[in-house]
């Protein structure tokens, strides 16, 4: 199982903060992960639907969406951040 | 002694003068101190608040990081950075950086980048609230941040 979470608008549209979900093999790089994501339901493609904009953290901390997910114990999804 | 970044993530309002004296207490090598705060702006006055969103544990994490870095690249002898989550009414504070160094251009730089990389890769997030009662959008980030950033490397 992996912990998933998500913040603002990422996680209005996905209707939740967290969730843990079992991956399938398939499931390889961080863009692999939103791929799939996507296919869960309507909620989950209208917040990732433009995935170029989605901001992603392995274990806190930010990874490009090319870097394979293997060993992640918490994935943060979200859009890019406006702090400050 | 190594310098560690004082950095805090809270929903409580700060003081400036009280981090200001926190960071200075017993450093007599700290000939300037720069501080930074940003506030929330009431946008002509059709914004209630900003509801400030944050991922915790990572927000402290890249906060820390950054500041590190800020520390060693200008030799930076204190630095303070404390970021504010919940909602914030116009006029409220946001964020606050203290930097301090022996001589000013240092201490200025240092405030600076901190500011730029926060802005960029600390995980906040900013929801308008209108003041006809409607909960508005979320911020976009800004190219213009990212430019910013960017003239650091």
């Amino acid at each position: 199982m992996t912990r998933l979470v998500y913040f603002a608008w990422v996680r209005e549209r996905i209707g939740k903060g967290e969730e843990e979900i079992d991956l399938p093999s398939s499931v390889v790089t961080v863009a692999d992960l939103l791929n799939h994501l996507k296919t869960l339901g309507e909620e989950y493609e209208a917040a990732l639907q433009y995935p170029e904009v989605i901001r992603v953290a392995l274990n806190m901390e930010h990874v490009e969406h090319d870097e394979p997910i293997a060993g992640a114990r918490e994935i943060g999804i979200f859009p890019p951040m406006t702090g400050g | 002694m190594t310098t560690t970044p004082t950095i805090r993530v809270q929903h409580e309002d700060f003081d400036l003068q009280t981090e200001i004296d926190l960071l200075s207490k017993g450093k007599a090598g700290i000939g300037a101190v720069v501080t930074f705060s940003g506030l929330c702006r009431d946008e002509g006055g059709t914004l209630a608040a900003l509801e400030l969103e944050h991922y915790p544990g990572m927000a402290e994490a890249e906060m820390t990081r950054i500041g590190e870095l800020a520390i060693t690249r200008f030799g930076l002898l204190g630095l303070t950075a404390i970021h504010r989550y919940g909602k914030i009414a116009p006029g409220g504070n946001i964020v606050l950086v203290v930097a301090a160094a022996p001589h000013r251009q240092a201490a200025f730089d240092g405030a600076n980048f901190v500011m730029d990389f926060l802005k960029t890769a600390a995980p906040f997030w900013k929801k308008e609230h209108g003041t006809d009662g409607s909960a508005g959008d979320w911020v976009a980030a800004k190219d213009a941040d990212d430019a910013a950033r960017d003239k650091w490397k």
